[in-house]
């Protein structure tokens, strides 16, 4: 089909528009990479946009020399695996058996399920259960508590649900039972969607700190990064500094600092892009 | 269990036992979950007694549970106590406000978006936009306030030399309370308008393509497809979206705000959730807490109900 005119101005417009959208999405952290990488002089005389000048790895280096920024860099990764394969596990083993139609007490427990997505007991009833528990400024509080999320767990219902159910009912026949055909009919087909909960529980584990903040506050060694990054920004601690640094280093250690906690991240998602779209859209289906 | 179907009383037993042989793995399976969400999402409630309870840890020297501690008179002390606290009503206005522009703002920003992404025709070009769109929704609020407190610095920061440049002064974005609530609206935007368009572009997907053909033999140009086709193929799907965001309008998030307030402009950003915060967490004031805690869950179940009522009416089919 030939084009006419009008519809090829209108092809810039909107290319013009998403690069605009592109620059605004990507500036506020290329502006900060920059920064981090720069000297300190040149960012006092304004010169850093979005390509550092005087390129220099100071800051990082200053952050990696303060033992509670890496222990607690590596603390999170471990967190974020843990917690990763924990609620894969959770999420797997509660949709699953949930997709057999006729297994009895399942509509009971639906509705069990969903009620807490809509009502949840609050802040408070919480502390107070973990105070109970004894998980109040223990690590297990950012683990346990909120391994299972009801929305993942039904995006992956719903992808199980996808799955053709004659392949079910043939390995039934050979003898195979309901663990037997979830291992090796189910969990094979369902490498994508695993990825994308793999990718959403990562993410909520690596990036939240309002857990740690409330229920663990009183237990430093633990803080996540995040909390801890919170606190950097919030306060007037900083990085611990070599006597004889520079002033304005503390700023360029706090860059270094936000950088170290998102590179991780965007350093994954792209990658999964295909996968979380169709988990996301999944999620929309039925909520 | 009593849950078989009661049929001729031989063949139920026979067929109990082959049904739990059968699936009870199943069940075992489901055993784990289930204690989870009786242990994390059900005993937690019996913990909300104590927004009409007396918060004691002993009576006469001996330890009591939440059953055992003595209700206040009148029962709904606590909630007498919130309603006459400014305090509340303070946040109880932030929060409506936050969430209000959130959805005035914030809700038609990806629905712009993805009409936009749907009009590229480079699909290599699209795919990297999209990539770069959904990139700040995998930012914290922490990090999202880390790069603000350096983008919107009023003497160093990127935005205000913009500005300057522009003409205009230095403007304390972060400090000043109306600007507070409008960086705090313009970076809520910034951080979920290309996430929010995934949902919007799978609908668009699923319109046929008939229509737009059709569309196309009847002169219509860009704009007329996209009202007259695009629009109203997603129509359901924004009318689902729109009734969860106005259930969330008493909601509220925790970290956002929390992670982008400071000293000066509490007045505008403590929303219930930091409130609930403030005061059970940090002053020990439990009862009131879950009173105030409570009172938010309460009327976000009515109102999640309420708009769901509204969009059937209007002839959608609602969320469930």
């Amino acid at each position: 089909m030939i084009k006419s005119k009008a519809s090829k101005i209108g092809d810039i417009v909107v290319v013009f528009i998403c690069v605009l959208i592109i620059i605004v999405c990507l500036l506020p952290l290329l502006n900060i990479l920059a920064r981090s990488l720069s000297s300190v002089g040149a960012l006092m005389r304004k010169e850093v946009i979005l390509w550092p000048v005087e390129i220099n790895v100071d800051a990082y280096a200053a952050v990696l020399k303060d033992s509670r920024y890496t222990w607690s860099l590596l603390w999170t990764a471990m967190l974020t695996v843990a917690c990763t394969g924990l609620s894969l596990f959770m999420t797997v083993i509660c949709a699953y058996p949930l997709t057999y139609d006729h297994l009895k007490g399942r509509k009971i427990f639906n509705t069990l399920i969903i009620l807490t997505m809509y009502f949840s007991a609050g802040t408070i009833p919480y502390y107070m259960t973990y105070k109970a528990l004894g998980m109040i400024d223990s690590p297990w509080v950012l683990i346990i508590p909120n391994c299972l999320s009801v929305f993942n767990m039904i995006i992956m219902r719903s992808f199980l649900y996808g799955i053709p159910e004659s392949l079910r009912e043939s390995a039934e026949l050979d003898g195979a039972g309901p663990i037997r055909v979830l291992w090796s009919i189910y969990l094979p087909l369902s490498t994508s969607v695993l990825a994308t909960l793999a990718l959403f529980y990562a993410v909520g584990r690596w990036n939240g700190y309002s857990d740690s903040l409330i229920y663990m506050s009183g237990n430093r060694n633990y803080y996540p990064i995040q909390h801890l990054l919170y606190q950097l920004l919030k306060t007037t601690t900083s990085v611990e500094l070599d006597p004889g640094t520079p002033p304005g280093m503390a700023e360029s250690a706090r860059m270094a600092t936000v950088m170290f906690a998102t590179i991780p991240i965007l350093l994954v998602y792209p990658w999964l892009q295909k996968y979380f779209i169709a988990g996301v859209t999944l999620g929309a289906v039925k909520g | 269990m009593a849950a078989f179907p009661a049929k001729a009383p031989t063949l139920q037993k026979t067929g109990a036992l082959k049904y739990v042989k059968r699936y009870w793995t199943l069940y075992l399976l489901l055993l784990l979950p289930i204690a989870y969400f009786a242990l994390f999402r059900y005993f937690p409630m019996q913990y909300i007694q104590l927004a009409f309870k007396k918060y004691m840890i002993m009576i006469d020297g001996v330890k009591v549970n939440v059953w055992q501690m003595p209700w206040v008179d009148p029962w709904f002390d606590h909630f007498k106590t919130a309603f006459a606290n400014k305090d509340f009503w303070n946040a109880l206005k932030n929060t409506l406000i936050l969430n209000g522009l959130d959805l005035v703002v914030g809700f038609p920003a990806p629905i712009l978006l993805a009409l936009l992404l749907n009009e590229l025709t480079f699909k290599k070009f699209k795919r990297v936009t999209q990539t770069i769109a959904y990139m700040p929704h995998f930012l914290s609020w922490v990090i999202i306030y880390g790069l603000a407190l350096q983008l919107f610095a009023p003497s160093t920061g990127l935005v205000n030399d913009l500005i300057r440049a522009l003409g205009g002064g230095g403007i304390d974005f972060l400090n000043n309370k109306t600007w507070w609530v409008f960086t705090y609206v313009i970076l809520g935007v910034w951080q979920s308008i290309g996430w929010n368009t995934i949902i919007y572009l799978a609908a668009i997907t699923g319109i046929s393509p008939e229509l737009y053909e059709a569309a196309a033999v009847d002169g219509a140009g860009r704009f007329r497809k996209m009202w007259h086709v695009t629009l109203p193929g997603i129509r359901p799907t924004i009318v689902v979206l729109l009734i969860m965001q106005i259930g969330r309008i008493v909601g509220g998030d925790f970290d956002r705000p929390f992670a982008m307030t400071n000293k000066l402009v509490t007045d505008v950003s403590t929303v219930i959730p930091i409130f609930t915060y403030n005061y059970g967490i940090l002053a020990n004031k439990y009862g009131l807490a879950t009173a105030v805690g409570l009172f938010q869950s309460v009327v976000c179940v009515i109102f999640l109900l309420a708009s769901n009522k509204l969009a059937e009416k209007f002839g959608e089919r609602g969320i469930w």
